[in-house]
């Protein structure tokens, strides 16, 4: 089922009563997500993701703007009526039940023509279980359950009476790392394997790049940018979104272009032809350094950590904004410092130029 | 090790000392009181040890009708009073606009004064010589004959009574309830919305299994607290209970105490010793319930 939001605002009265300025949560989005695909719904904490997904269950009403499944508007609905399955942050399973209970629960609400017979039902709840790998858990109680399983339980509940879109609700912060991990995999599997349209929301940028088809990255509450998660990452459009996405976060210099040429403090980078003579802001993904004794960009080295199959080299310039310069090299390349002085230079398709006022990608003609 | 141990002994002391003088002392003095035959406060001497005293009591038609009286009293109030609680703060939850208002108007019984709800409740119930009472103006209006609430009938006595045991009882059964209602989780209520969850369904098989242990501290407390009654009784129908046939177990107790028939320790021991078994069976069995049905 394909998902449309046409031109969708929610806004909020201010908690602040003597103030009337609205919060405004979801900011006039119109994106639409293709039958059967995965999608990240990425950004900070407060940029309206989960209020983007209530908007899309029916749990919030929106002030202006459609939402369609399929041809269906769906925008007036009740959440019953819209066939969504959704999944808490925090799992919502009902502690008193067990699991079996818990993902027939939705089942037992389905009245006149729909309604199941016992047998049905536990046909359906078992087929769920069994998607989700919890087959002999089903007697037990949620709280007797670790967070992956009660994760998967959960997933089953809103499974299992065949939604026509999943949502997930930041469905991984509660697990520890290994879990999630796992559970990622495992949500990826589930969805490819039922074909249901997904979308999830998380504030975790690698979550959401390594699992979805599609990301959606929003900040206060606008779209930044929609497209695949490596799209994003390779050109993104504004500093926001070039900062948001990566580990190790992109390395990002003030700077200045003058004649043509890229400048880092005194160091010319890079040739841009054609751009005007202006100050901006320049991000260098980690791994977009090269060690090079005649490089132009001259940074003090403060350490070399080695990773095994990558180095990552510390090194600080006065220019950077960040605290320090992060740079990911392959193991096999040599660093030689010169008085705790490093060189190097840079993969210009790894460099992004942002207008320092508007923070705006600069496009250049890369070589 | 042994100086820390002694040390917490002597930070007890005080609470110690004063719950054995005030509370364990006066409780095993009324085990021994009770098996004391002839006992006779004023030469401090008795006749022998038994359970005659039990057997006066049991056979006492005065104590009868107060067991009676107490049962009723406990079978009527308890299952209502929580029932109606639950009714209200699920509503009072449920709204917006007002709750404040509403929320003072129904704990305000809480922190009246007794005498003014005597007095309300004497308007409302009591024949006086310039009218028969609020209430019975009401079944006047609708084409009934007056009652007479407070010297009547039975049935009518008990039912002020237990009204007025409900009304009063209320307002601290709401307050609970109402902040164990708040305190469910909303994502529980969404995740039964989305799944299209009846509200009925939502009651029965989400808040009110997620409410338990609050519901089942106030029907113990509730049991307790009616089994206890008598202060109650006292405000509607006077201080000779036994007379208008209204006494409750602890009434009981208190009359043949200080009562004007008072003056027998003995058989008041007796009676609150079998007060305190009727109370401890039933909180056993609803110890024994709750296991099943209370989801902590």
């Amino acid at each position: 089922m394909k998902i449309v939001l046409d031109h969708l605002t929610k806004k909020f009265p201010s908690r602040n009563k003597k103030s009337s300025d609205e919060v405004i949560a979801v900011n006039d989005f119109t994106f639409e997500i293709p039958d059967g695909k995965l999608v990240g719904l990425l950004g900070p904490s407060g940029c309206g993701k989960s209020t983007t997904l209530n908007l899309i269950c029916g749990l919030q009403m929106p002030t202006s703007g459609k939402i369609f499944f399929g041809d269906d508007d769906v925008t007036k609905l009740p959440p019953e009526n819209r066939g969504v399955g959704l999944v808490f942050q925090n799992y919502a399973l009902y502690p008193h039940l067990t699991v079996r209970q818990n993902i027939r629960f939705p089942l037992e609400n389905l009245k006149g023509d729909k309604k199941l017979s016992k047998e049905e039902m536990n046909k359906k709840v078992e087929e769920a279980a069994h998607l989700v790998q919890l087959d002999g858990l089903l007697e037990r109680k949620p709280k007797e359950m670790s967070g992956g399983q009660q994760q998967r339980v959960a997933i089953a509940r809103a499974l299992v009476k065949m939604p026509r879109v999943l949502l997930l609700d930041e469905p991984l912060s509660n697990l520890d790392a290994r879990l999630r991990l796992q559970t990622r995999e495992e949500i990826r599997r589930i969805q490819k394997e039922t074909g249901i349209t997904t979308i999830f929301v998380t504030h975790d940028q690698e979550e959401a790049m390594s699992i979805s088809d599609m990301i959606v990255v929003m900040k206060d509450g606008i779209i930044q940018q929609i497209d695949k998660p490596q799209e994003v990452y390779d050109d993104p459009v504004n500093l926001f979104v070039a900062k948001f996405l990566g580990t190790p976060a992109i390395n990002v210099f003030k700077g200045k272009v003058e004649g043509g040429k890229l400048y880092i403090g005194e160091d010319a980078v890079l040739d841009v032809p054609g751009v005007e003579d202006r100050k901006v802001y320049i991000g260098v993904r980690p791994e977009g350094f090269i060690p090079d004794e005649d490089g132009p960009l001259h940074c003090h080295l403060n350490a070399i950590e080695v990773m095994g199959r990558d180095v990552s080299v510390v090194s600080t310039n006065e220019a950077c904004e960040n605290t320090v310069i992060r740079s990911i090299i392959p193991s096999d390349s040599a660093v030689t410092p010169k008085d705790g002085v490093v060189r190097f230079s840079l993969k210009p398709y790894k460099v992004f130029m942002f207008d320092a006022e508007t923070e705006k990608r600069i496009e250049y003609p890369a070589k | 090790m042994k100086t820390r141990s002694a040390k917490g002994w002597l930070y007890l002391l005080p609470a110690i000392l004063f719950l054995g003088v005030f509370m364990v002392y006066p409780l095993l003095d009324v085990f021994v009181y009770s098996v004391e035959e002839g006992y006779n406060s004023a030469s401090q001497t008795y006749f022998g040890v038994g359970l005659y005293n039990f057997s006066y009591v049991l056979h006492d038609p005065y104590f009868l009708q107060a067991l009676k009286n107490t049962l009723l009293l406990v079978a009527i109030t308890v299952p209502l009073s929580t029932g109606i609680a639950l009714l209200i703060s699920v509503a009072l939850s449920s709204i917006q606009k007002l709750k404040d208002l509403y929320q003072t108007v129904f704990f305000l019984p809480y922190v009246t004064n007794t005498l003014a709800v005597g007095l309300v409740f004497m308007i409302l119930f009591k024949k006086t010589a310039y009218s028969d009472g609020l209430i019975n103006l009401l079944i006047n209006t609708f084409g009934g004959k007056s009652v007479d609430f407070i010297d009547g009938p039975y049935w009518a006595k008990m039912f002020v009574l237990c009204f007025y045991t409900i009304w009063i009882v209320m307002p601290f059964k709401i307050l609970i309830l109402t902040s164990a209602l708040a305190s469910v989780n909303q994502d529980y209520y969404n995740a039964a919305k989305v799944d299209g969850t009846s509200r009925w369904r939502i009651f029965w098989k989400i808040t009110l299994p997620m409410i338990s242990p609050t519901v089942f501290y106030l029907v113990i407390t509730g049991f307790i607290g009616a089994f206890k009654a008598y202060s109650d009784a006292v405000a509607l129908f006077g201080t000779d209970l036994n007379a208008a046939g209204m006494n409750t177990i602890v009434g009981y107790v208190y009359d043949m105490l200080y009562g004007d028939s008072g003056g027998y320790p003995s058989y008041a021991s007796a009676a609150a010793i079998l007060l305190f078994a009727i109370v401890l069976t039933i909180t056993c069995i609803n110890l024994m319930v709750s296991k099943k049905k209370v989801y902590y």
